[in-house]
């Protein structure tokens, strides 16, 4: 079984991200760079799929620039076999089409049996990139599953809406997203780590699979603005000392609250 | 019928899985009246046309084109009558509600006909070069304004986000539409589990008033007590990852970075912490109460009204001084 698993490198929602003004992207210096956890997770389970199947071979793929590439080895100390990381100077700011036209033909190109993908992304938050594939790829969908079993032919899982679950299957190829209600993933331990650093990782530009990039003949879509919000302060604070309800009801009855 | 104003813009309607209108639609009607004639597909069981056609009208649909459902096949049913509904009406835009469904048949079909999209939107607007689209990102830190280079952009709007409403339209002229099925593999819908029994509390996407619990709370049973608040002021209830993890309250309550992002009138945290990444999905509300017994609490920070103390003293008696003031 050949699975490709999707990750993507975010600014550490721990820290303060910020967003260059003038191009409306992510300011890469602002804060660390870390794998998306929601990643870390579909990656987690596709592994604990390969501990009871050692014949499985897993991919890792990202679209991403260079210095992603320290990301792609710590992926890869938790597990995987390889990885293909597409990184190109033109690929820089490329909308969602773009990125899924690029990362459909890189996944034409190294195949599979099944793509795992985050659920969203915590930058980009779109949540639409997985199902964008599956229509590229012209392979079955099941995106947002919040638990999911693979078989030799088929992947099944439990699908989570604003709505409900629904129980969705389908045959081999497939296209999967799962979300972050999946199990932590494991540490790399210091022989993963060893290991990572002598995995094969190709690098392909976009002219490698044969996508322009720089095509003004399609609709892109573009940042025409960015501005930042300006910080919240602090208001009143009170520390309970018997009427702090009391306090509290006033304060929102005055603001017409309650 | 086969003119359509220029201005058109192509609305999916949300229809949920147990066949009626979703809440998001008046906000996604309300959002296309602003840049043009809405004009809504409506993507339902054939016996229930009538009945949700009319029901997108009061919304401000004009003109609804209808499709079968088929229920059984994930996702693509509903982009093929996308393509469809498109095809025929060369609408200026595309707009879908940005639900897990609505975003899907919303991006299958930007790839399928090399659109440009334009996500999780706050609002949309026409300037001078066309239509934009408004988006709060990293937790509401900035704001957006994104365009297609040309062409009709596809764009998911954010629940709850828009609270312009359309006129609602009396007579609409509604007609089926012709599509012609991709055959695109679709995964296979087996069953489908509602969640808890619809409660009378509001929706916590667009909710004027959130009261959310954090793990300050310690159990599920206890978790009532945010229940309770939520229920004195009217407002919906949220809670923290943490809580959710902890098995407080089901994962649709979540708030934050990757939950819901609300920017509610008030919003009450009990007993979180304010973690970034729960700040990340409320700190554009207009008030913020916080009550924690840590006064080092980050949540202080952002807090307009802010109690140190524990919140199984301070809250009943918050519930007790506001129904003696309704009285
Ligand atoms: C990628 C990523 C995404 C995330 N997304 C989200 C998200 O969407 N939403 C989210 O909320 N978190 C998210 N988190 C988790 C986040 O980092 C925090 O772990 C989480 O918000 C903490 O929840 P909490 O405040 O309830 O718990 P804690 O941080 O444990 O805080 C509990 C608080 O309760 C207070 N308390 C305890 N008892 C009482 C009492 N009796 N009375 C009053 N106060 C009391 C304590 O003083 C403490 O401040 C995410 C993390 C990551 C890495």
């Amino acid at each position: 079984m050949n699975i490709v698993v999707l990750i993507k490198e975010v600014p550490d929602t721990y820290g303060d991200r910020a967003l260059s003004l003038e191009t409306g992207l992510a300011d890469r210096e602002a804060v660390d760079a870390v794998l998306d956890e929601v990643d870390e997770r579909a990656l987690e389970a596709v592994l604990a799929y390969a501990d009871e199947h050692p014949q499985t071979n897993i991919v890792l793929m990202t679209m991403a620039p260079e210095s992603a590439m320290a990301t792609v080895r710590k992926a890869l100390a938790l597990g995987a076999s390889s990885a293909v990381h597409i990184s190109d100077e033109l690929l820089l700011g490329a909308d969602l089409t773009l990125t899924a036209e690029v990362l459909a033909a890189a996944l034409k190109r190294t195949g599979f049996d099944l793509v795992i993908a985050g659920e969203k992304s915590t930058d980009g938050s779109a949540g639409m990139l997985p199902a964008m594939l599956a229509e590229l790829l012209d392979a079955p969908q099941l995106t947002s599953l919040s638990a999911v079993t693979i078989a030799d032919d088929r992947v099944a899982g439990t699908r989570s809406t604003e709505y409900g679950t629904a129980t969705v299957s389908a045959p081999l190829p497939a296209v999967v997203s799962l979300t972050e209600a999946l199990p932590a993933a494991r540490i790399a331990s210091f022989k993963g780590v060893m290991a990572a650093k002598k995995k094969p990782v190709e690098t392909l530009t976009a002219a490698d699979l044969g996508v322009d990039a720089e095509r003004y003949d399609v609709p892109r879509s573009i940042v025409v603005s960015a501005a930042e919000r300006p910080p919240r302060a602090a208001g009143v604070k009170i520390v309970d000392e018997g009427d702090a309800g009391t306090q509290l009801a006033e304060y929102l009855i005055a603001n017409r609250l309650a | 019928m086969t003119d359509f104003p220029a201005d058109s813009v192509l609305v999916l309607l949300e229809v949920t899985p147990d066949g009626a209108l979703a809440k998001t639609n008046a906000g996604l009607l309300g959002a296309a009246t602003g840049i043009g004639s809405p004009v809504a597909l409506l993507v339902a069981p054939a016996d229930s046309h009538a009945t949700l056609a009319q029901g997108a009208a009061a919304l401000g649909a004009g003109t609804v084109l209808t499709a079968d459902a088929d229920p059984g096949a994930l996702i693509v049913p509903i982009v093929d009558a996308l393509a469809a509904a498109s095809e025929l009406v060369h609408p200026v835009a595309v707009l879908a509600s940005h639900s897990v469904e609505g975003r899907d048949a919303a991006a299958r079909f930007a790839a399928r006909t090399g659109a440009a999209v334009s996500v999780d939107a706050v609002a949309v607007e026409r300037d001078d070069e066309g239509i934009v689209a408004h988006h709060s990102v990293f937790g509401g830190a900035y704001t957006t304004v994104s365009a297609a280079t040309f062409a009709a952009p596809v764009v998911t709007v954010r629940q709850g986000a828009v609270d312009a409403r359309a006129e609602p339209v009396a007579t609409p002229a509604v007609s089926a539409l012709q599509v012609q099925a991709s055959g695109r593999p679709a995964a296979a819908v087996e069953s489908f589990e509602p969640l808890e029994a619809a409660s009378s509390r509001p929706d916590l996407r667009g909710a004027a008033k959130v009261v959310s619990g954090g793990r300050g709370l310690g159990s599920a049973d206890k978790f009532a007590l945010v229940d309770q608040l939520a229920d004195a002021l009217g407002a919906a209830v949220g809670a923290s990852r943490a809580a959710v993890d902890a098995g407080y309250i089901p994962q649709s309550h979540q708030v934050g970075q990757t939950g819901v992002s609300v920017s509610p009138q008030l919003y009450v945290a009990l007993g979180i912490s304010g973690a970034i990444q729960h700040k990340a999905g409320m700190q554009t509300a207009k008030t913020i109460v916080a009550i924690n017994k840590d006064a080092d609490a980050p949540i202080f920070d952002i807090a307009d009204f802010g109690v140190v103390g524990d919140v199984f003293t301070v809250v009943p008696q918050l519930i007790a001084a506001l129904e003696a003031k309704s009285k």
